[in-house]
């Protein structure tokens, strides 16, 4: 199935159609997607790299496959998710940009609601977004359902740019995904990081 | 899931938000001694609630949850109801059914884990309201008890379906005037505590949650008894302030004047002989254990 429908950065629409619904496929092993284009995986882990480095407030979303300590592979990611985000903020200019890493702890609907400065929730992902000015974003280690829902809304009434760094079979929802993520894949996404670092023009203004 | 298990990636628990840090740190996860009176003193396994201001339901969770003998090896299993709005909260696994099938939904998953892990306590409880309880799920309460299922099942008997604003449930009392049922009840409450020990129940209490010592006694004999011989029940009266004309301070009197000698709450237990048996046996275990620690504690301060 062919299709001219591209995952772009929204706000798109109050309820934005599921991408795989206006034919976006998965990418196979070894590939990525670019707004809905099949690439390869390097391709899609440049692009995320350049992405981080030109927007204002590039930020990282770990959720709770890897928040928590399940295994060492777990604990490896974490490791390598820590070390992406040292990586930004190194590279990206600190007068215009500001790196963030905040948790998506959890699932649940929280009551009255919940703090957008240091935690995200997939049922309201676009409160963190709002608040802190994200322009360009990266989900990795939360289960695929949460991770479609979150990544349609954000695409629905927000101008975020979504990456998705997936550990099964990738995200049709994002703009930018990469599957099967390891800790060596989200690595290399770090040293794709400091490669572009200085070729990549950083935002115009700073306003968060 | 094991208590081992809760652990925050080293990299990562810098950014983690200070009531996860603290569940981790503080809980009392794997504390065999755990009871009501670490209230204040560690990490609660509920967080803010959504119910009313004073509303004796969120009291009756917190001794709940803090009397679970075995919290990290517990499923609750919830239903339709103000309770549903507090399970968002509660560091528990639990299951939110389809109002009235909580008691079949428990019956699956207890043989499941049951199944799943033969050498460890996987404890089943359920918790819903009187309307899930013992009008729309009565069915699915009493086959349970039938079959001799292992768990427990806990009523807030708040006598009216509260969340939908005041209609007239099985349990509540004769003669009421709700919001919705202006007629007034014609018939006399429902009487499952004695229903229960007729269908096979080994243990079953009617109470009000205004102590909370006798909350822990009786939901760690419940659970005990359920995960050793058969079903458990337990009667909780969680009045709802809003629905009966009380303010938010007067649910706790609401409870005292209820659980009078000649009130509907009057304490009630029934025991069978098996789970008699039980309980003093653990009885005299944990009066071992205490004599021992008092042993031990002379000892070092000798």
């Amino acid at each position: 199935m062919t299709t001219s429908y591209r995952v772009m950065p929204g706000p798109e629409h109050f309820l934005p159609p599921s991408a795989a619904s206006m034919g976006i496929r998965l990418p196979d092993p070894g590939q990525g997607h670019i707004h809905g284009s099949i690439v390869s995986e390097e391709e899609a882990l440049e692009e995320a790299a350049r992405q981080f480095l030109s927007a204002k407030v590039p930020t990282i979303f770990p959720g709770p496959l890897v928040l928590w300590a399940w295994n060492d592979k777990a604990a490896k990611k974490a490791k390598a998710i820590r070390h992406l985000y040292e990586t930004i903020k190194e590279c990206v200019d600190s007068s215009c940009q500001h790196a963030m890493l905040i948790p998506m702890p959890d699932y649940r609907p929280k009551y009255p609601k919940i703090n957008p400065e240091i935690e995200i929730n997939p049922n309201h992902p676009n409160l963190t977004i709002w608040h802190n000015k994200i322009d360009a974003c990266m989900f990795v280690g939360v289960h695929c359902h949460q991770a479609n829902l979150s990544l349609k809304i954000i695409r629905g009434g927000t101008n975020c740019y979504t990456i998705a760094m997936c550990a099964q079979a990738g995200h049709e929802d994002a703009m930018v995904s990469v599957r099967d993520a390891t800790a060596d894949k989200i690595i290399k996404l770090a040293d794709w990081v400091k490669k572009l670092k200085g070729s990549v023009a950083p935002p115009a203004e700073y306003s968060a | 899931m094991s208590k081992e298990r809760i652990k925050i990636a080293e990299e990562l628990f810098d950014i983690m938000p200070v009531e996860y840090q603290d569940l981790v740190k503080r809980a009392t996860y794997g504390n065999g001694q755990r009871g009501w009176k670490d209230i204040g003193n560690a990490k609660e396994l509920i967080e803010e609630h959504s119910l009313c201001a004073g509303c004796p339901e969120s009291m009756a969770f917190r001794y709940i949850l803090a009397s679970l003998p075995n919290p990290e090896d517990t499923v609750m299993v919830g239903s339709t109801g103000c309770t549903s709005l507090v399970f968002p909260h509660v560091a528990v696994h639990n299951i939110h059914s389809l109002f009235g099938n909580q008691n079949a939904v428990a019956s699956g998953l207890k043989r499941a884990l049951t199944v799943r892990f033969p050498d460890r306590h996987k404890d089943v409880v359920v918790l819903a309201g009187d309307g899930a309880t013992v009008d729309i799920g009565l069915d699915m309460t009493l086959q349970a008890w039938f079959r001799q299922e292992k768990f427990t099942t806990i009523c807030f008997d708040n006598e009216l379906y509260a969340n939908t604003g005041g209609q007239e449930s099985g349990l509540m009392q004769k003669g009421f005037v709700a919001k919705m049922a202006p007629v007034g009840k014609t018939f006399e409450k429902v009487r499952l505590p004695e229903i229960a020990r007729e269908s096979g129940c080994h243990y079953v209490v009617n109470c009000t949650v205004s102590k909370p010592n006798l909350i822990e006694k009786v939901i760690k004999n419940a659970v005990h008894v359920a995960r050793e011989i058969g079903p458990t029940y337990l009667q909780l009266y969680t009045p709802c302030i809003l629905e009966i004309g009380k303010n938010s301070m007067e649910g706790l009197q609401e409870m005292r004047d209820s659980e009078k000698p000649t009130e509907r709450f009057a304490y009630k237990e029934y025991v069978s002989e098996p789970a008699k048996e039980l309980l003093a046996e653990l009885a005299a275990k944990e009066k071992e254990r205490k004599a021992e620690a008092k042993k031990q504690l002379a000892g070092q301060s000798a």
